[in-house]
């Protein structure tokens, strides 16, 4: 329903205006720091598991290892208050906000629309459409790529942080029950790293998809998340 | 009635002196403060011994081995009489029908007030037939021996987690014995085997305070294992600096560096080895230049080399390492973008130039 409204909005708003209304500011505001946040967390989160070459001279002399861990926990908090803040602003924000978080599967136009936008990539479609938010096929690989990783990310993250601040701490009161759920410490280390590694496949999808999509489909997609405008190009 | 602690200590030859030492350790090593001295005290001198049987069920017996060697000196005299262990088939000199009539004496005159001590853990494939206690199946004796104890300590990797004989593809289907037991208190005490003042300082406080410690999620008494190998670890300044061993003869390793590198399962592990150590706190594993292995962790066993910090992830297949994973993870997509690009900036030219009257 969601991406049938869509679509007769951009046909709609296609053939009377160039450009629609489609990111609110707090929306981009989060897109940036989330990527930004994305990309501290996933450099020192690299080099916590694998540390850098050790240090020569006295130990006094260095807090090599503190800083890449307080840049860790520093992005890590951002990214979590963050996905808070976007989850209220998918209740307040418009509908293209809740895009990410709801994926309309009982609408069988949707899944038609996602078969659509699979052969586009597939080079099996010459003319692309036009959408206004995300095209399905980005709607659902949204969703399962970053929706729910960044949750399972944050759980697994505050559940390893529960660990250094203390049994009893807020973070292990509330996120400690993951480690023995998934077997223990070391097991939850391995999948917030595999996690991560998931999630900076995504981030490859989505850089190039973005910029592909930018280039040779019928809207603008960059630009979009810069002022919040949709422009359509014919 | 049963002799108090105190009576069978001074009849021991114990002076008052000792025991009151004995007292205000048994207080610091739990963490109590020097309050609990007196109550400790207090409570040995007029508490009834609360009878224990200690079975052996699939195990090494390295949990026992532990425990005699408990540090102190008169912790070992104290705690072997504190204890009123009425039975242990490695300790007792009794054998025999003679000794299994003990189990029977002391479930019948102490219904519901005695400890059963768990070392080991009962196979239950084959009907239990792959450890056999006095002629029947060990997991038939353990839920008999249960069924009327007060609480129920599980000693070791084993009884808490499997341990070894659990480890994959576990064919006797060794089971930890929360598993196989409900509806008593159980204490879990991992460790393959657990630190001999752990031991002793659990039964001290079920003892004196007539109650079953503090638990955490998984059922391990807190204070002694509410914290990480890692947090209490006397090498955790050069973790912190960077300064690693990155080979076990390298610069690093001589100057003590920290062993993270090296797969140190310290980060990962619970248990109060970096801060009471071993044999009457000698030295511990890290110390000795070897890091930890993780041993009072759940499976420990199955979760790759001892050796690697990012270990193996088994659940997926093939064994791999998030990293191995992960890289030839993003690897593939990256390739296949460039794959994608290509095809697509072709597409792109082809129509734009080879056939534009075709299109619209």
């Amino acid at each position: 329903m969601l991406s049938q409204q869509d679509m007769l909005e951009a046909e709609r708003h296609g053939k009377q205006v160039r450009s629609i209304y489609v990111y609110e500011a707090p929306v981009r505001l989060w897109h940036w720091l989330n990527a930004l946040a994305m990309v501290v967390l996933a450099v020192t989160g690299y080099f916590v598991g694998q540390p850098l070459p050790t240090q020569p001279g006295e130990a006094a002399t260095h807090f090599l290892m503190g800083y890449i861990r307080f840049a860790h926990f520093a992005a890590a908090y951002i990214f979590a208050v963050g996905l808070l803040g976007r989850t209220y602003w998918a209740f307040v924000g418009n509908h293209h906000a809740r895009q990410i978080f709801r994926l309309p599967i009982t609408n069988p136009q949707w899944w038609s629309e996602v078969f659509f936008e699979l052969r586009w990539y597939l080079f099996l479609e010459k003319t692309p459409k036009k959408y206004v938010g995300h095209n399905p096929m980005a709607q659902l690989m949204m969703f399962f790529f970053f929706t729910i990783l960044a949750v399972g990310m944050v759980f697994t993250g505050f559940a390893l942080y529960g660990e250094g601040a203390g049994v009893g701490n807020w973070q292990d009161r509330l996120f400690g029950w993951v480690i023995p759920l998934l077997g223990g410490s070391l097991q939850v280390h391995g999948l917030h790293r595999l996690g991560m590694w998931i999630m900076m496949s995504f981030v490859l999808v989505h850089v190039y998809a973005a910029v592909r999509e930018d280039i040779m489909s019928r809207q603008s997609l960059i630009s979009t998340m810069v002022s919040g405008w949709r422009m359509f190009k014919d | 009635m049963t002799e108090t602690f105190y009576e069978v200590l001074r009849r021991q030859g114990i002076t008052r002196r000792s025991f009151l030492k004995f007292c205000s350790l048994t207080a610091t090593s739990l963490g109590l403060g020097s309050a609990a001295a007196p109550r400790i005290a207090h409570a040995l001198e007029t508490k009834a011994r609360t009878p224990v049987i200690w079975l052996h069920g699939l195990e090494c017996t390295c949990c026992s081995e532990s425990f005699i060697r408990s540090a102190h000196p008169l912790t070992k005299d104290v705690v072997l009489s504190m204890l009123s262990l009425d039975y242990d088939d490695t300790l007792m000199a009794a054998a025999g029908h003679q000794a299994e009539a003990i189990i029977e004496a002391v479930k019948k005159k102490y219904k519901g007030n005695y400890i059963v001590a768990v070392e080991g853990n009962p196979p239950l494939n084959e009907d239990g037939m792959f450890c056999i206690h006095g002629g029947r199946p060990f997991v038939e004796i353990l839920k008999e021996t249960c069924a009327d104890a007060k609480a129920i300590i599980s000693w070791g990797a084993c009884a808490s987690y499997g341990c070894v004989q659990a480890a994959k593809p576990n064919p006797t289907r060794a089971t930890p014995v929360h598993k196989v037991i409900s509806g008593k208190p159980i204490i879990n005490v991992p460790g393959c085997p657990p630190i001999a003042e752990v031991m002793t300082g659990v039964v001290t406080y079920m003892l004196t305070f007539d109650r079953i410690p503090e638990l955490d999620r998984q059922g391990r008494p807190k204070m002694f294992y509410g914290q990480r190998i890692h947090d209490k670890c006397y090498r955790r300044g050069h973790f912190d600096a960077g300064q690693f061993a990155e080979a076990w003869d390298d610069e690093g390793a001589r100057k003590g560096y920290c062993l993270y590198k090296m797969g140190c399962k310290g980060p990962t592990t619970y248990n109060a080895c970096s801060s009471m150590r071993w044999n009457g706190g000698v030295s511990w594993p890290v110390q000795s230049g070897h890091g930890c292995i993780g041993c009072s962790e759940e499976g420990f066993w199955d979760k790759g080399s001892f050796y690697d910090r990012v270990t193996s992830i088994t659940p997926f297949g093939a064994e791999a390492t998030a990293d191995s994973i992960g890289k030839a993870a993003a690897g593939t997509v990256g390739a296949a973008i460039a794959a994608h690009a290509a095809v697509s900036a072709l597409a792109r030219a082809r129509k734009s130039h080879g056939q534009p009257d075709k299109e619209n």
